[in-house]
C-alpha cells in the first residue's frame, strides 16, 4: 500500500515540475513554438556552462528564455535575437560559434584531421602499390630455375 | 624517412601537451565580460536608499568606479562584504552597488548591519539591469572608468589579493588612458 502511494506521489510530483518547465509561454502557433524550442536549444548558459538555456533551471537561464520569448514576440528574427543575447553575455552563449580568427582552429581541427588522415592512408596506398609494380619479372632462365626447383621439392614432399 | 615516422609519436605527445598546459590554470567559469570597452548600458532604476529618486547611466560619469553586483540571498556577498568596506574606507574606493533581484528591506537591513561601502545601489529587483550587463552570478564587480565605459569584470568575491592583482592595476591604466 506505501508503495502505491509513494508511486502516485512520485508521479503527479514529477508531472508537476515538467508543468512548470513547458506552460509557461503560450505560443499561437505551432512553427513558433518549434523555432522557440531550436532557440533555446542552441543557446548556451553561461552559469551552467554545458547545459543549453532549454535544460538549465538556473535563474539566469530562466531569464534568458524569458528575453528570448519577449523579443519572439516583438518580431524579432534568430538571427537578432541570438545577436542581442551574445552582446550582452559574449560568443560564450553560442553552441555554434561564428567563424573568426579565434574560433578558426575549432572549426578547422576535423579538417585537419580528417586530412590528415587521408595523406597516411594515400602514402600506404602508393607505397604498397610502389613496391608491388617494383618486383623484378623474371627472366625466362630463372622461371626455368624456379619450376626446376619446385617440382623438386614436390618430389621430395612427397616421397 | 622510417625514422622520422618513429618520432611521431613524441611529436603529437609534445603538441598534445602544449595544448593541455595553455589550458592549466584557466578558470572555465570567468567569462570576460561583452561589454568591455562598451559605456554602461541605459537604465532608468530606483535608488535603493532613497526610494523616491531614480537612478540612470549618468552615476558613473565623472570618476573610475566599481559596480558591485550583490544580494542578500548570496552568501558569497556576505564573503566580500568586510573586503568591499576596506576599499570604501581605507582605499577611498567609490563604489555603486547592484542590488540585484533582491527586496529593499532584506537589502537595508543588510546595509545598516554590516555597514554601507556604496556611495549608491541601484535597485534592480527584477534584474534588468543586470540582465543587459551579462551578469549571470552574483556577486561581479565591474570596474567603471570616468566617462561611463565598463573596462572589466570580474566575477566572483573581491579581497585584498583581487584588488591588488586584478582590479588595481585595471584602475591605473583607466587613470592614465582616461
Amino acid at each position: 500500500m506505501l508503495r502505491i502511494l509513494c508511486f502516485v506521489v512520485a508521479t503527479v510530483a514529477s508531472s508537476m515540475t515538467f508543468a512548470d518547465v513547458s506552460a509557461v509561454y503560450g505560443f499561437d502557433d505551432r512553427s513558433e513554438e518549434q523555432r522557440y524550442q531550436n532557440l533555446i536549444a542552441e543557446l548556451r548558459c553561461p552559469k551552467c556552462q554545458n547545459q543549453n538555456i532549454a535544460d538549465s533551471n538556473s535563474p539566469i537561464s530562466k531569464d534568458m528564455r524569458n528575453a528570448v520569448y519577449q523579443m519572439m514576440l516583438d518580431g524579432a528574427s534568430d538571427q537578432e535575437i541570438v545577436d542581442s543575447l551574445v552582446g550582452r553575455f559574449g560568443e560564450f552563449v553560442k553552441y555554434k560559434p561564428d567563424l573568426d580568427s579565434r574560433t578558426f582552429m575549432l572549426w578547422a581541427t576535423p579538417a585537419i584531421a580528417v586530412l590528415g588522415g587521408l595523406i597516411v592512408v594515400a602514402g600506404i596506398v602508393v607505397r604498397s602499390r610502389r613496391t608491388g609494380t617494383a618486383a623484378p619479372t623474371l627472366s625466362a632462365e630463372e622461371q626455368a630455375r624456379i619450376d626446376r626447383m619446385l617440382a623438386e621439392k614436390n618430389r621430395n614432399g612427397s616421397a | 624517412m622510417k625514422r622520422f615516422l618513429l618520432f611521431l609519436p613524441l611529436l603529437a605527445a609534445i603538441i598534445v601537451g602544449v595544448v593541455l598546459f595553455a589550458g592549466i590554470g584557466k578558470d572555465p567559469t570567468k567569462l570576460d565580460s561583452a561589454l568591455i570597452g562598451k559605456p554602461v548600458p541605459a537604465f532608468s532604476l530606483r535608488d535603493l536608499k532613497q526610494p523616491e529618486a531614480t537612478l540612470d547611466e549618468a552615476v558613473f560619469r565623472g570618476e573610475i568606479t566599481l559596480l558591485n553586483v550583490w544580494g542578500t540571498w548570496c552568501p558569497s556577498c556576505r564573503d566580500e562584504h568586510d573586503d568591499l568596506m576596506w576599499l570604501a574606507r581605507e582605499k577611498k574606493v567609490s563604489i555603486i552597488g547592484l542590488n540585484y533581484k533582491d527586496n529593499r528591506d532584506d537589502a537595508l537591513v543588510w546595509l545598516d548591519r554590516l555597514g554601507d561601502p556604496y556611495s549608491k545601489v541601484i535597485y534592480d529587483p527584477k534584474g534588468t539591469l543586470g540582465f543587459d550587463l551579462g551578469v549571470y552570478g552574483a556577486p561581479e564587480t565591474f570596474v567603471i572608468d570616468a566617462s561611463g565605459v565598463v573596462r572589466y569584470r570580474h566575477v566572483g568575491v573581491v579581497n585584498g589579493d583581487v584588488w591588488e592583482r586584478v582590479l588595481l592595476p585595471v584602475i591605473n591604466d583607466a587613470r592614465e588612458n582616461g
